[in-house]
């Protein structure tokens, strides 16, 4: 069971965090998320993020509607229902052609934004952690995960390494389950020390 | 920083106090007050014409085709019209949002949104139109091959009119889909500012509970790029598709192989126009101009002065095969579309879709909001007239004289035509109240590279190094064209 406690620092620039991001890879600090407001270019890489096989799912899904668009109108057109249009021949597969692409691609885009969801954790009425309301805004966070067992040496390396990377706030924040979905309670860092 | 940018390329974010702050504010404003008056007026207008339109629906299923003016020849008309009018319509978000994005071009941020959002409201209005034609709506799901008990008894895969079912089908899912994805971070923006409770668990569904981990914004990225690459071919398929209904027939004027590409080239053309129509009332009402600049609406006088040229060289095409044909039924449908009964309507196209938008070669016109809203309904007027010239001119003397006819439309048909529009522009501006018009998210990425301010942080960094450059060699010795920094 994940953590209720998090240490969070906010930056208000994108390259202040990023400068962040390579101190707490030299120091050996494990960041336990990283926020931002939009996506920011070259992130997961110097987070050393692996690369999404969310194409990969895509691609099967796709050639999935392919798959099933031809063969169940070559099903229905030659064995099922052929119908003698003149003479012509039943397995038409030019004609196949227009309703098997937009199934392959009908496959893959509903496919691939379910697995997207999924694998995000995103539904409709899902209950995020919602570590500060100006993430959406303006400010880049990165939170650490802390629990009973962290020591103060720790959580005192973190802090001093976000003020020195230039974090505008470094404060503690815990989540209670039984109170209302949203909230949070932050309080001053030194808190925890 | 992510990459270079020349100073002299025109900013995509106009303003000079703008922070990430301030774009939120700009854009979540909107959903936050109270809507203006204008909003009011533009809502009861829209409402009332969409109630029109219920009853002039509801009247023809209730007594039938008949109630519209088609005759014995023209049995395809209005409907039809209107139908691929809105379909085409309909490209321009797609284009947009998935080929712009295919291309790196920054500037579809400021639209995309609500380009898209056009998208999906002309295809459902689109999709009216064959529904209601087929009188008994209530039996529309014959269209879709299901196993039933009426044989098997199954549509028919080699048909054109099937074809268009899959291909408006998947357009209306992948559109949503992908329109969704882009809006979910930014419903997260919204959800975290509001005030009361309701709203907050409102927004906070709507965003699937968005929190913006890099992890997300990863595959965010990774499926918006896949999804681009899957509508960019799509949006060309539909049309295409479209255009079959018609090539694929044995009517002269519609029996030619021009049309996929004519079609789909028409289609973007009316879709930027619309967009431009709806981009140009919506900056000024919900004061966007910083984010939906000048610099955008001349893109995409770009696009329509391409996209109306390629329309215009396939309206000559035509004629000139036509003739070529050597075939007097196909020279006759096109003479008769040119000068017949209807000149006036292909007079009206040629105006409004071939000469009008050639006025943005010239660049003062093409950074002229005024123009560009009239030229934009010009360009809607001429694009609907095509259509209505295509089916209507080559349905309305067919091969039999004694059976011409001269179409006529009844009030039906205008009011549901009307109503559609009424029925766009309710939904459009219930997405401009309750929804982000521009992409949050979008528009901070491009912030720290294309917006005014980093334009001037740029030019005086160049200033500052002309300045220790002449320093270093002397000013007599310095070429001053090499720091021409007044761009």
């Amino acid at each position: 069971m994940a953590s209720n406690k998090y240490i969070v620092g906010l930056f208000d620039h994108e390259d202040k965090l990023i400068g962040a991001i390579r101190k707490c890879k030299k120091e050996n600090v494990e960041i336990t998320d990283t926020l931002t407001p939009f996506p920011v270019h070259g992130l997961e890489d110097e987070l050393g993020y692996q690369d999404t096989r969310l194409h990969t799912a895509g691609f099967m899904f796709g050639i999935t509607g392919t798959f099933v668009a031809l063969s169940v109108m070559t099903f229905i057109m030659t064995t099922n229902y052929p119908i003698n249009f003149g003479g012509k021949p039943n397995f038409a597969l030019p004609s196949f052609i227009p309703i098997t692409f937009e199934l392959t691609v009908l496959f893959a885009a509903v496919g691939m934004v379910m697995v997207y969801c999924i694998r995000n954790g995103l539904f409709p009425g899902a209950v995020p952690r919602i570590l500060d309301e100006r993430i959406t805004d303006d400010r880049f966070a990165l939170s650490f995960e802390v629990d009973d067992s962290t020591s103060k040496e720790d959580i005192s390396k973190v802090v001093n390494l976000l003020k020195e990377a230039g974090a505008v706030e470094v404060s503690s924040k815990e989540f209670n389950d039984d109170t209302e979905i949203f909230e949070v309670e932050t309080s001053e860092v030194e808190s925890l020390l | 920083m992510s990459h270079y940018e020349s100073p002299i390329r025109e900013p995509l974010i106009q303003g000079d106090n703008i922070t990430y702050t301030k774009i939120t504010d700009d854009i979540v404003a909107t959903t936050e007050k109270a809507p203006p008056l204008s909003w009011w007026i533009g809502f009861i207008i829209s409402a009332t014409f969409a109630g029109i339109g219920v009853v002039a629906i509801l009247w023809t299923i209730w007594q039938g085709i008949g109630t519209w003016g088609l005759n014995k020849t023209v049995n395809w008309a209005w409907d039809i019209t209107n139908f691929v009018w809105w379909v085409g319509i309909g490209h321009a978000g797609t284009l947009i949002s998935a080929v712009l994005l295919l291309f790196r071009q920054k500037w579809r941020t400021g639209i995309n949104r609500a380009a898209e959002a056009m998208t999906i409201f002309a295809v459902i209005c689109a999709g009216l139109f064959p529904l209601i034609h087929m009188g008994r709506l209530w039996m529309g799901f014959f269209i879709f091959p299901y196993p039933n008990t009426r044989g098997p008894l199954w549509v028919n895969f080699n048909s054109p009119l099937l074809w268009d079912v899959f291909a408006i089908s998947t357009y209306l899912t992948v559109s949503l889909l992908f329109w969704y994805s882009g809006l979910m971070p930014d419903f997260a923006t919204i959800r975290d500012r509001a005030k009361g409770k309701v709203r907050k668990f409102i927004y906070n569904a709507l965003s699937f509970g968005w929190t913006g981990t890099a992890k997300q914004w990863q595959r965010f990225e990774s499926l918006s790029l896949i999804l681009a690459g899957l509508a960019t071919p799509l949006v060309l398929s539909v049309h295409t598709i479209v255009s079959f209904d018609f090539a694929t027939s044995v009517i002269p004027g519609w029996h030619t192989t021009i049309f996929p590409p004519y079609f789909v080239a028409g289609a973007i053309f009316s879709g930027f126009a619309m967009v431009e129509t709806l981009m140009i009332i919506t900056r000024k009402v919900l004061k966007l101009e910083n984010y939906i600049t000048v610099g955008h609406i001349e893109s995409m006088n770009k696009i329509i002065v391409l996209t109306g040229s390629i329309v215009g060289v396939a309206y000559i095409t035509e004629l000139v095969i036509a003739w070529y044909s050597g075939y007097l039924y196909e020279q006759y449908a096109f003479a008769n579309r040119a000068t017949g009964e209807y000149w006036w309507a292909y007079a009206i196209m040629m105006t409004c879709n071939v000469i009008t938008p050639q006025l943005y070669w010239i660049k003062k016109f093409r950074r002229n909001i005024a123009l560009t809203f009239v030229l934009s309904i010009f360009v809607n007027i001429g694009m609907w007239f095509e259509r209505f010239v295509i089916i209507v001119t080559s349905l309305h003397n067919d091969f039999l004289p004694s059976s011409w006819l001269y179409f006529l439309p009844t009030w039906v048909d205008v009011a549901i035509y009307l109503g559609t529009l009424g029925i766009f522009m309710t939904l459009f501006l219930l997405f401009a109240r309750a929804f982000p018009v521009i992409a949050i998210a979008e528009v901070k990425s491009i912030f720290s590279i294309s917006s005014a301010q980093a334009r001037k942080h740029q030019l005086e960094e160049n200033k500052k190094f002309e300045k220790d450059y002449k320093e270093s060699i002397g000013a007599e010795y310095a070429k001053d064209d090499v720091f021409d920094t007044n761009y």
